[in-house]
């Protein structure tokens, strides 16, 4: 029954960081970006999607009542994809860190012995490919750009840095997933995770934030203020019309 | 004003074909008119490769020089295979 | 013959114009404002859609709706670029917009308020704007016109999608088969209005014919989009609020009531129920993107430098 569980961790990270994405379409600081910055949010829905898809299959629900009628304490994403946009600074460093993490995960459940697991990281490993690239270059742009996008660059880093080390958090399910091949050793992307997120901010001309007490909760479902609002705002047709098809 | 440059972009679909002009954006340098070319113009898997070149980089031929530069190509149907007259029997000419 | 006589005999003869030709100062002046137009209309259209993509009833509604309003910034890109060849900034344009001297689209500054109206939007308005730019393919201008092939290209599924969510709706619950009715009440007459005023009232209507900037009148575009559309609409149950509205056999034709010039003109004006959430919004995506875009030009014009040296 752990399956299911791990499944929704893998989903919910990549429909929330969609969501928070999704605000920006219309917004964004030039059409290009608003472009590009909506390509990255419907690859990650569309992970979401294969996601939820199996775990519902397992449980006997289908996507939509999987991302649209749990509550915030049934969530299993971590902290960091919730966190608000704020500013493009505060949402490049979220997407960065997220990606050089989601990257290397992805790389070994591609050879996960769930073949399903296996075959949706294949897929989804050529998409977060491109994100992390472009999201690198933005690190590097707003870091060694403009006195005032090097400040905000760093401010974003330093506030989201305390929700970085849930990514590498083993728990029970973790470990048991790590055991049974199926998932992995999530201690053991840390290292690689840090040196590359040290040698891009060493070239954007950004400090390595030193903060070392990390926020942790998500994966068990305990989130910050933020998610409740973000399925106010999802769910708030599933919700007022019980039982419709939309 | 302090508008990034404008950029050509140019695609290869998937079927074999020379690079087309699909169209042009904004970029700030090559390497993002690279990455907003491949968001902007192959959202519909149009493409396999993509160039990029700087609208300011291309040299055009004028509008005015067009009789010189093209018409005196269009007296020369000796060029075209319709211009011979080969019998019908004539197979695989 | 003159310059002038030069460039509507080219016109007259099918010849499309391109960005280095001779054209007279009119001709681009009038495309710069129409193109321009086209383009603001595309980018705040986005503004409506948007509002409901993240509250989006199913996954796969999300992913479509996401889609669609990314390819309205695509679509305001390619006019954009497109107006662009006729000499003038992307930047100029924008700052046109948010002074309020370039129009866009009255359509854009009324609410989407349920769901329904994503369902509205797609049937009627990308409906309406279809029937307008597939003749614009054969406009003279040839940045203009390819711009509009890829559109129209990539619009198609627009429609389809809006038309799926209202069939979806009338087949539902009586909620939703209401929402899905009084969405086609609030979009039906402002959709008639996005083709413009009458053929007589229109003032750059004879020149821009000519020049075959505009390819068929407003008033033969929007009697199309009645024709086109009211079957539709009957199939999917609901009723339109025109009382007026009958087929014409003699005419073959729909006939229908009369516009609200009022409205029409104080929405244009900037008294629409939108107009300056709409403007706002985007003023504020500009201003609040600045620094980025500074920063990216500063980033390439210092590594340029390093690399030279």
């Amino acid at each position: 029954m752990s399956l299911p569980e791990y499944l929704l961790r893998l989903g919910d990270n990549a429909l929330i960081l969609s969501q928070r994405l999704a605000e920006w379409c219309g917004h964004g600081p030039v059409l290009e970006e608003d472009i590009a910055l909506t390509n990255v949010a419907l690859d990650l829905l569309g992970q979401a999607r294969l996601w939820l898809g199996y775990a519902g299959e397992l449980t006997g629900r289908d996507e939509d009542q999987l991302a649209f009628l749990r509550d915030a304490g049934e969530f299993r994403n971590v902290l960091l994809v919730e966190q608000p946009n704020r500013d493009f600074a505060h949402t490049m460093a979220r997407q960065f860190f997220f990606d050089v993490w989601h990257g290397l995960l992805l790389e070994k459940l591609s050879a996960s012995k769930d073949e399903r697991i296996g075959g949706i990281a294949a897929k989804a490993l050529k998409e977060v490919a491109y994100h992390k690239h472009r999201a690198t270059d933005w690190i590097l742009r707003l870091g060694d750009g403009t006195g005032e996008s090097h400040a905000r660059m760093q401010q974003a880093a330093d506030d989201l840095w305390m929700y970085t080390g849930e990514l590498f958090e083993m728990d029970a399910l973790e470990g048991e997933m790590h055991q049974a091949g199926v998932g992995c050793d999530l201690a053991a992307l840390h290292e690689p995770w840090l040196n590359e997120v040290s040698r891009i901010f060493r070239e954007a001309t950004l400090e390595v934030p030193k903060q070392s007490w990390m926020q942790r909760g998500g994966k068990r479902g305990i989130h910050s203020e933020h998610l409740g609002y973000i399925l106010a705002e999802m769910q708030f047709l599933q919700r007022a019309y019980p039982g419709a098809k939309w | 004003m302090n508008e990034w440059p404008l950029w050509e972009v140019f695609v290869r679909s998937q079927h074999g074909l020379a690079h087309q002009h699909a169209g042009s954006l904004h970029a700030p340098d090559a390497e993002t008119a690279l990455n907003n070319a491949r968001d902007v113009y192959t959202r519909r898997n149009e493409g396999v490769s993509i160039w990029v070149v700087k609208s300011a980089d291309i040299t055009a031929s004028s509008p005015s020089e067009k009789g010189p530069l093209f018409e005196p190509a269009a007296s020369k149907p000796y060029r075209h295979p319709t211009f011979y007259e080969v019998p019908d029997e004539v197979k695989h000419l | 013959m003159t310059p002038d006589e030069l460039f509507q005999d080219r016109i007259d003869r099918g010849i499309k114009i391109e960005p280095k030709d001779y054209m007279p100062e009119g001709y681009r002046k009038t495309l710069i404002r129409q193109i321009s137009q086209h383009a603001h209309s595309e980018v705040v259209g986005q503004l409506p859609e948007g509002n409901w993509i993240t509250r989006a009833p199913s996954l796969r509604r999300k992913a479509i709706l996401l889609a669609k309003v990314q390819d309205e910034a695509g679509h305001g890109l390619y006019l954009y670029s497109a107006a662009e060849t006729l000499g003038v900034s992307r930047e100029q344009m924008i700052a046109d917009l948010h002074s309020g001297k370039a129009k866009y689209s009255s359509i854009f500054n009324y609410p989407t308020l349920t769901w329904a109206d994503i369902g509205a939007i797609g049937w009627l308005v990308d409906g309406a704007a279809i029937i307008n730019q597939i003749a614009l393919c054969r406009c003279s201008y040839g940045p203009y016109a390819r711009a509009m092939v890829r559109i129209c290209k990539e619009e198609s599924f627009h429609q389809r999608q809006g038309y799926e969510i209202l069939l979806t709706l009338c087949r539902g619950t009586k909620e939703q088969k209401a929402m899905a009715q009084d969405a086609l009440n609030r979009w039906w007459w402002p959709s008639l209005m996005m083709f413009g005023p009458h053929d007589s009232e229109s003032t750059h209507s004879e020149q821009s014919t000519k020049w075959k900037i505009k390819i068929v009148s407003n008033d033969a575009l929007r009697q199309k989009f009645v024709d086109q559309t009211v079957p539709q609409g009957e199939y999917l149950g609901l009723t339109f609020p025109d009382p007026k509205l009958r087929w014409n056999a003699a005419r073959g034709h729909y006939d229908f009531g009369e516009i609200d010039w009022d409205e029409f003109k104080n929405v244009i004006q900037g008294n629409g129920p939108c107009n300056r959430d709409r403007l706002r919004a985007r003023i504020a995506a500009h201003e609040q993107g600045a620094w980025v875009r500074e920063a990216a030009l500063a980033y390439a014009k210092k590594h340029e430098k390093r690399a030279a040296a």
